[in-house]
């Protein structure tokens, strides 16, 4: 009964057939498996970032109606700027203190031990410093009451986000459950609300006691600065490299050798070219440091490796018969590239500098190594003078924030990895959409 | 069209366009063409025959020089046209290639509009002055590719959304633009079906009142129907060159009947 596999019917299955077929539905499976669990990996990952981050979005504001006191603002009266400029931020603070005291007078908004001293704590140190720059550009407003919309303390925006209960804030030196309290009775009295963060984006880091007033606005800036400087550079030189050795180049020795180091420097790792960024760049040719230009340099070293394979494969894939056709009826060698290879590969190298730059975007070792970790406050000019200016950077910020004590700081790391991540998103969404675009052409 | 008129051919003219005169190529160590003397007629069909591999391509592309574009490719010997030899150090080769122009084995419409895929050569070359002068040439050279009823309501068509052998003769049309005085075709139908192929070579059967024309071939049927001279190619010699008629009714080298007969190839 066993011996007949070679004259029985198609209707039955051989052993070896079942055998295959087994095989087959096995791999299969390994697939699906392996998708399933990226998948899986995947969504864990968005989930933690999403619940950790997308509450760095909002943010706690106190409104208050504050007497700008020309009594301490403009002593004699003058409404002389220089005289006015000479008030530091430590007198601007009593004058919030003075509307905290007269909430707290209020019927049924007092609460027990709690004096405007303490109540002051639950604003922003970065409040009266805002009240000061109102002041400054505003002097006339001297004498009036005006509403600001403060920024709530870090723990004070923890509690509404479910980081800070009463039992922590017992713990807590920074709040006390009798603050909260008061905070409550401020969001009650509808002075006290949770909105949409623009500060997020626009803003400047900030210390280490104040969260809430961290921002990425510098963050941002520096990034796309970087972003801007690599796109000039490693575009023009990545092309015109890749054509010359793919179209141009003799086949010998020579380029054989730089065909291999192109290969290689792909594969070295980024901290070298930080290293090599900081010899080269702020050692030697005396650039600032944590300037967007050194770090948009170092980033086009890096970068330039990836487009050019990129380039050259696009090159490549476009078929020799249009090499021959635009020969053919006499173009010359240049004419042929620069006529009809280059629109063909155009899709494949847009979409490999754009996935180069993505890169780049997302990397941090070597802008680490050439200063742009440090602390900037301060918003880089306007380019081209601005890109010497001190910066930070999308992937540097989220590094910082990730360092510092304060649990309202790896909300904004998260927040700040929503950001990069959309700004990801955002780039491989126009790389598929210009590919589209000239693909679909014919 | 598929009886082949093989002794109604006459060739009137007997003007010498093309001579080679010991043309020798390498690929690196291999000698693919040697010793080839040939002269070609003007406003004459030529066709090259032999089995593959016997370099009846490469030294086609020798005759507008489209093996410089091959770098370990080296030709050794004298090829003139009109009396000039082409591989002089003066000859830019994309001048040559202007006037010596090439149809290749698979149609290659660049992948543009019908118009820019013809007027793309006249444009480089600086034949047309205004955008009048390159619509006349557009016309003229679709026209002279047999494909321009079929073609011209819809000129901003892509030249690569026709048929085979539509494109085939796009090709020719393009290749004509550029008022070339020699055309050469690579196997010009080995990619088209019999009733394109018939097309094809009625077309280069009218081509020959203006140009000279050297086609490749794999057949010997389409050789002994559009060509007046026939050359036979063997393991990179040149065994016989002569008459169509003569070469299929009569050759002289035993290596020839033995082909035409079937016997070898």
């Amino acid at each position: 009964m066993t011996d007949v596999s070679s004259t029985s019917s198609l209707l039955a299955v051989d052993d070896r057939t079942r055998r295959r077929n087994a095989a087959e539905k096995r791999f299969r499976v390994y697939g699906v498996i392996a998708i399933v669990l990226a998948m899986l990996a995947l969504a864990g990952l968005m989930t933690s970032i999403l619940t950790n981050g997308l509450s760095a979005f909002k943010q706690t504001f106190v409104t208050l109606e504050v007497y700008l006191d020309p009594a301490k603002l403009d002593k004699d009266g003058s409404g002389d700027l220089e005289k006015i400029r000479k008030v530091s931020t430590f007198g601007y603070a009593p004058l919030i203190r003075n509307t905290l005291q007269t909430h707290l007078d209020a019927p049924n908004m007092a609460v027990d031990d709690l004096s405007a001293k303490d109540a002051v704590k639950m604003i922003s140190n970065e409040s009266a410093a805002e009240m000061r720059r109102f002041v400054l550009a505003n002097p006339d407003m001297i004498g009036e009451t005006v509403s600001f919309k403060f920024l709530a303390s870090g723990r004070v925006d923890g509690y509404y986000k479910g980081r800070v209960t009463m039992e922590s804030a017992e713990r807590d030196s920074n709040i006390s459950p009798q603050q909260l309290m008061f905070a409550d009775k401020l969001k009650d009295a509808g002075l006290l609300e949770t909105s949409f963060n623009w500060g997020f984006l626009t803003r400047a880091d900030a210390s280490e006691n104040r969260p809430e007033a961290a921002g990425l606005g510098v963050a941002i800036l520096g990034s796309l600065y970087m972003m801007a400087v690599v796109l000039c550079l490693t575009l023009p030189i990545g092309v015109a490299a890749s054509i010359y050795l793919e179209e141009f180049a003799p086949k010998n020795w020579f380029t054989d050798i730089v065909e291999v180091n192109i290969s290689n420097l792909a594969a070295v790792p980024s901290i070298v070219f930080g290293i090599l960024g900081l010899a080269i760049f702020i050692n030697f040719a005396g650039l600032p440091q944590s300037a967007p230009i050194v770090g948009g340099l170092v980033l086009t070293l890096m970068t330039l490796p990836t487009i050019i394979i990129s380039t050259r494969a696009s090159l490549k894939a476009v078929p020799p018969s249009i090499r021959d056709a635009a020969l053919g009826v006499g173009a010359s060698k240049m004419q042929a590239v620069f006529h009809h290879v280059l629109p063909l590969a155009a899709p494949g190298i847009l979409t490999g500098t754009i996935i180069g730059l993505a890169q780049a975007l997302g990397e941090t070792a070597p802008l680490l190594l050439i200063g742009m970790v440090a602390f900037v406050r301060e918003f880089p000019g306007a380019p081209p003078e601005g890109l010497f200016d001190p910066a930070a950077a999308l992937p540097v910020q989220v590094y910082n924030w990730t360092q510092r004590a304060d649990p309202a700081f790896a909300e904004r790391a998260s927040g700040a990895i929503i950001v990069l991540l959309v700004f990801l998103l955002f780039m491989n969404a126009i790389a598929i959409i210009l590919r589209r675009r000239f693909e679909r052409r014919w | 069209m598929y009886d082949a008129p093989i002794l109604g051919d006459t060739v009137d003219q007997k003007t010498t366009k093309i001579s080679a005169r010991d043309v020798q190529v390498y690929y690196g160590d291999t000698h693919a063409i040697k010793d080839v003397n040939v002269d070609i007629d003007s406003k004459t069909v030529t066709a090259f025959i032999g089995p593959s591999g016997c370099g009846k391509s490469t030294f086609l592309r020798c005759i507008n020089r489209m093996n410089d574009t091959i770098d370990v490719c080296r030709v050794v010997g004298d090829i003139k046209i009109d009396g000039e030899d082409i591989y002089d150090k003066r000859v830019d080769p994309v001048q040559l290639r202007a006037k010596v122009g090439m149809v290749f084995q698979k149609p290659n419409p660049f992948p543009k509009s019908i118009y820019d895929n013809i007027a793309y050569g006249p444009r480089i070359h600086g034949l047309a002055k205004n955008k009048a002068d390159l619509d006349v040439i557009v016309e003229k050279s679709l026209r002279r590719g047999a494909i321009w009823d079929e073609v011209k309501d819809r000129l901003d068509a892509p030249g690569t959304g026709l048929s085979g052998g539509q494109q085939q003769r796009l090709c020719i049309a393009r290749a004509v633009a550029t008022e070339p005085e020699v055309l050469l075709m690579d196997e010009p139908c080995s990619a088209l079906d019999p009733i394109a192929t018939a097309q094809v070579e009625e077309l280069i059967d009218e081509l020959r009142n203006q140009f000279s024309v050297v086609i490749v071939t794999h057949s010997m049927q389409q050789a002994a129907r559009v060509s007046q001279k026939t050359a036979f190619f063997h393991l990179g010699n040149l065994v016989e060159y002569g008459d169509t008629s003569q070469i299929f009714t009569n050759p002289l080298d035993e290596r020839t009947q033995n082909y035409i007969t079937g016997r070898i190839g």
